[in-house]
């Protein structure tokens, strides 16, 4: 791999992902819960040298296109975290066993980069009544379980509009 | 005034224990495993939501300042809960499932079979070994 790669510049080999610097560095700094000048000196050591340690790992970065509408989109799971929890809790409490509707299904993927179908089944697993199980072995499909569904095509359909559309639009695909 | 920040915070707390009850009773009266993997990774949520809500209210009210360790416990829950509920299920999938029980797609699951790039890189060697 690394002799086919052409030569890197300065910013690339020292800082591969500036964006995981940064994150690093504002994690630690509310970790301490304080701004002092030790602790930014410390958060800088490490938010230069984890990304370095772990390049490896994660040869390319994430290719973000509007960070607005990732904003956007967190702000937008946290409410449906919310709903599917309520909706849950109603199933968990008010429902008999033998009524539930319980079925796997297959979810073909639009979205190709890594990091857009970690974001789409992760969002699955925290919305209502769905859990991604596994991913198809060419990587083109997602396996996920239901709690309760009844029209099953109209669950795949609500799923890709809803967050998979939204994820293509803020990964380069 | 105290009393109405501890009102909410109270009620908060109350809120996040009523959805981590409902969250366990799940668990005890779902019928199998994968039904049972929704209460912990949704009921639950809220459950401990509520709770770090009701603190950061308690710190930024009764104590006077900001506190954002709470944003960064749901944030590694967020990140961590779905990973975990994939693995659970992975491992369900290996020991009580067989493939042909789950929808079917072109290349098979990948807790069962391998990408197509590594099952022709395998058939490649098996062929050269051949000859």
């Amino acid at each position: 791999m690394a002799s086919t790669t052409p030569k890197r510049s300065w910013r690339q080999r020292h800082f591969p992902h500036p964006l995981l610097s940064l994150t690093l560095f504002v994690v630690w700094m509310l970790l301490q819960n304080s701004l002092s000048l030790a602790h930014a000196v410390l958060a800088l050591f490490l938010s230069w040298g984890i990304p370095l340690l772990t390049h490896s790992l994660w040869p390319e970065r994430p290719k973000i296109r509007h960070y607005g509408k990732a904003m956007a989109y967190v702000l937008l799971v946290m409410w449906d975290i919310v709903v599917a929890n309520i909706q849950v809790a109603a199933i968990i409490l008010f429902r008999r066993n033998n009524s539930l509707q319980s079925c796997w299904l297959e979810i073909p993927l639009s979205v190709r980069s890594p990091e857009a179908i970690t974001a789409f089944a992760g969002t699955i697993t925290m919305t209502p009544g769905t859990v991604s199980c596994d991913l198809s072995a060419d990587g083109r499909s997602l396996l996920v379980h239901c709690l309760d569904v009844s029209d099953q095509a109209e669950a795949i359909a609500g799923m890709k509009a809803r967050y998979e559309a939204r994820l293509q639009e803020i990964f380069h695909d | 005034m105290h009393l109405i920040h501890e009102l909410l915070i109270s009620g908060l707390i109350v809120l996040g224990a009523i959805f981590a009850l409902v969250g366990s009773y799940g668990m005890l009266k779902f019928p199998n495993l994968m039904t049972r993997l929704h209460a912990p990774t949704k009921a639950t949520t809220l459950g401990v939501g509520g709770a770090l809500v009701a603190s950061m209210v308690y710190f930024l009210t009764l104590e006077g300042h900001v506190s954002i360790h709470e944003v960064l416990i749901s944030l590694f829950l967020f990140l961590t809960a779905p990973i975990t509920a994939h693995f659970i299920a992975k491992a369900y999938m290996h020991k009580h499932l067989k493939p042909k029980q789950l929808p079917k797609t072109q290349s098979g699951w990948s807790t069962y079979s391998a990408s197509p790039a590594e099952q022709s890189h395998k058939h490649s060697q098996s062929s050269t070994s051949h000859q």
